[in-house]
């Protein structure tokens, strides 16, 4: 039987079939990814380059109203930028700080994770307090604060270069505790099972005994918070660019698009807010339903009562 | 006696935590701008400059220029705001009143609406009004806290016209604090920014309230008082819901940075006169005391009210006192 046919036949994937809110959201995810890669293709403008902004085209309404430019067909904004392709891109630049982001939180959250629970002690509880201070610390303050002054550091112009970087970095570096705590229960649990002692009674090192032999059998955990926290990582963005802190206006993320179009909201130019915010909500509500989703499905003791 | 060690030892934790956020906040001081060129600009030459530095201590090595802002910030002296041109502690508090009511009025819808929507989704999960919560709380917590603002601004402020966009309408003065709570015009105008800033926490609270009832509900003690032939709404009052509120006090605890943060997007949506909105300002003017003064009065609000929390905790939680473990 090949790996493909066995994938299809797995009851993970079977539950995935019986369930349309799953395969919506994961159909929905597909299509912005797939637009956000092929937004150089696809979009009918360029909204990075500036030879290509017309001011006289400067918000023009969406063009099914009636009253638009066709070239536009979600308007444009103050710039005269095309208002699909700006949200085409800033998708795009979403999805990758997010993701890039989440990657980061898994790489130091992971690795302390294991450190914590498989060494316990002294280690584990300095660890876990100070994942309990930096959760109460909430993501959201630690980012704005630590961007507001690296801001007033650089200057706002050195500081749009290096924008997209240091929310990664930022984004990436405040949410740790999530997975160091997830990895940790699963690691205290793992630790006391036997092929845990096989493996020390042969002589391997801590290191491959905590990275080969116990973090694959706590991958699952870590794969059911890392769609939410995707999700996280794209709203704490989106607030962060919307505060100013984040993607400049431009090279556009969802949250700077929504920022720049709220002034204009007061004197009738709803669509430069309203479109890109509710591409971030689909985007945010798509990867929620999938976490969800992929809790109930993978958590065997949820499982059981359904 | 273990609760005197244990108020000790969290006491104890607030102070380190509280050294720690000092610390970072001199560095930034330390870091960020010339406090020389603020006070005397371009014009004067570089030995002037230099004696000016050593006067005011700027050449003192790190520790010691530490300690002696720790000395001032205890006596309340968090510096000059470059902006106000005034001490940046009194700028911040001058603020306070606005944002804490602010909080306080999301805390209330918070409260008085979760806990019984909370308890109706886990006692009848299958009913219509149930499912509709639950559908609704995944929305909500995907739709984040500056759309529902921007979005409620759009719907009842520019279409319908119903509520105040902007501000905080009147306030009425009481001594160093300031209210709106005495004013219909100022109740008007928190309506809105005290739901945008709910929106987000509500779902939340809902879902971890339905979660522990129906988790309580299927305990030994629960099963017991209902075959006891207790009243439903006696054991369902009585004795589940206290059980349910210990992990929402301590989830309640965790949330107080997370809606201390939201207050500074809620109150840049609204120009809501509060702190959140007065940091943005002076980020954007790099107006680093008040900076400062913001970073140190957050931690300060946030430690309290989490030892608080605590202590709470504590109280209504024999099982920690006993064993000194929070579970």
């Amino acid at each position: 039987m090949s790996t493909l046919q066995r994938v299809w036949d797995s009851n993970f994937a079977y539950q995935f079939r019986r369930d349309p809110v799953a395969i919506c959201s994961a159909l929905v995810l597909l299509a912005f990814v797939l637009a956000a890669l092929l937004a150089p293709w696809i979009a009918p403008q360029n909204p990075y380059d500036p030879l290509q902004l017309d001011l006289m085209n400067s918000k023009e309404p969406p063009a099914f109203g009636g009253q638009g430019n066709p070239d536009f067909p979600l308007g444009t904004d103050d710039q005269g930028r095309d208002l699909l392709s700006a949200i085409l891109y800033g998708t795009g630049i979403s999805l990758l700080i997010g993701i890039f982001a989440v990657m980061l939180q898994a790489v130091i959250g992971v690795s302390i994770g294991l450190v914590a629970g498989y060494m316990g002690g002294r280690v584990d509880s300095f660890f876990m307090r100070l994942a309990d201070i930096q959760l109460s610390l909430s993501t959201l303050m630690v980012a704005i604060i630590a961007l507001a002054v690296f801001q007033a550091a650089f200057g706002p112009q050195r500081y749009e270069d290096l924008a997209i970087f240091m929310l990664i970095v930022v984004i990436g570096i405040a949410e740790w505790p999530q997975y160091a705590r997830t990895v940790r229960a699963s690691v205290l649990a793992e630790r006391e099972k036997e092929y845990v002692d096989a493996a020390r009674v042969i002589g391997l090192s801590r290191a491959r005994i905590m990275f080969r032999h116990i973090l694959p059998n706590a991958l699952t955990p870590i794969l059911v918070i890392s769609t939410v926290q995707v999700a996280n990582a794209i709203v704490s963005e989106a607030a962060l660019s919307f505060l100013g802190l984040g993607m400049p206006v431009t090279t556009p993320s969802l949250g700077s698009l929504i920022r720049s179009g709220f002034e204009f909201i007061f004197s009738g130019q709803w669509w430069i807010t309203t479109f890109p915010s509710v591409v971030l909500i689909v985007l945010i509500l798509a990867f929620n339903l999938l976490g969800d989703w992929l809790r109930d499905a993978l958590n065997p003791k949820l499982y059981k009562e359904t | 006696m273990e609760t005197l060690a244990f108020l000790i030892r969290r006491v104890g934790q607030a102070v380190m935590v509280m050294l720690i956020i000092s610390l970072i906040g001199f560095s930034i001081q330390d870091n960020l701008g010339d406090p020389l060129r603020e006070l005397v600009g371009q014009s004067v030459s570089e030995a002037e400059r230099e004696a000016l530095r050593d006067r005011m201590g700027l050449n003192d090595p790190f520790f010691v220029q530490y300690a002696r802002f720790l000395g001032n910030a205890v006596q309340g002296d968090l510096g000059t705001s470059y902006f106000f041109k005034k001490p940046a502690l009194e700028v911040i508090l001058r603020k306070f009143p606005a944002t804490f009511e602010l909080v306080l009025a999301a805390t209330l819808i918070i409260v008085l609406v979760s806990v019984p929507a909370g308890i109706f989704c886990a006692i009848k999960p299958k009913h219509i009004g149930a499912r509709l919560i639950m559908g609704l709380s995944i929305v909500g917590i995907s739709i984040p806290v500056f759309l529902t603002a921007i979005f409620s601004i759009y719907l009842f402020s520019i279409e319908l016209g119903w509520m105040p966009s902007f501000g905080r309408g009147d306030v009425v003065e009481l001594g160093w604090w300031n209210t709106g709570f005495l004013t219909g015009d100022g109740l008007e105008h928190l309506v809105l920014p005290a739901f945008a800033l709910s929106s987000i926490m509500l779902p939340l609270f809902i879902r971890l309230i339905r979660g522990e009832m129906m988790e309580v509900m299927r305990t030994e003690y629960v099963r017991f008082a209902q075959a006891k032939g207790l009243h439903p709404r006696r054991v369902l009052f009585v004795h589940a819901l206290r059980n349910t509120l210990l992990p929402v006090i301590t989830v309640g605890g965790v949330q107080i940075g997370t809606l201390i943060a939201y207050t500074i997007l809620t109150e840049t949506v609204f120009q809501w006169p509060g702190m959140g909105f007065l940091f943005l300002e002076a980020v954007n003017r790099v107006d680093t005391p008040l900076i400062i003064a913001y970073i140190i009065i957050v931690g300060l609000i946030f430690v309290i009210t989490n030892t608080i929390v605590d202590l709470i905790y504590t109280y209504v939680n024999p099982m920690v006192r006993i064993s000194g473990v929070k579970g």
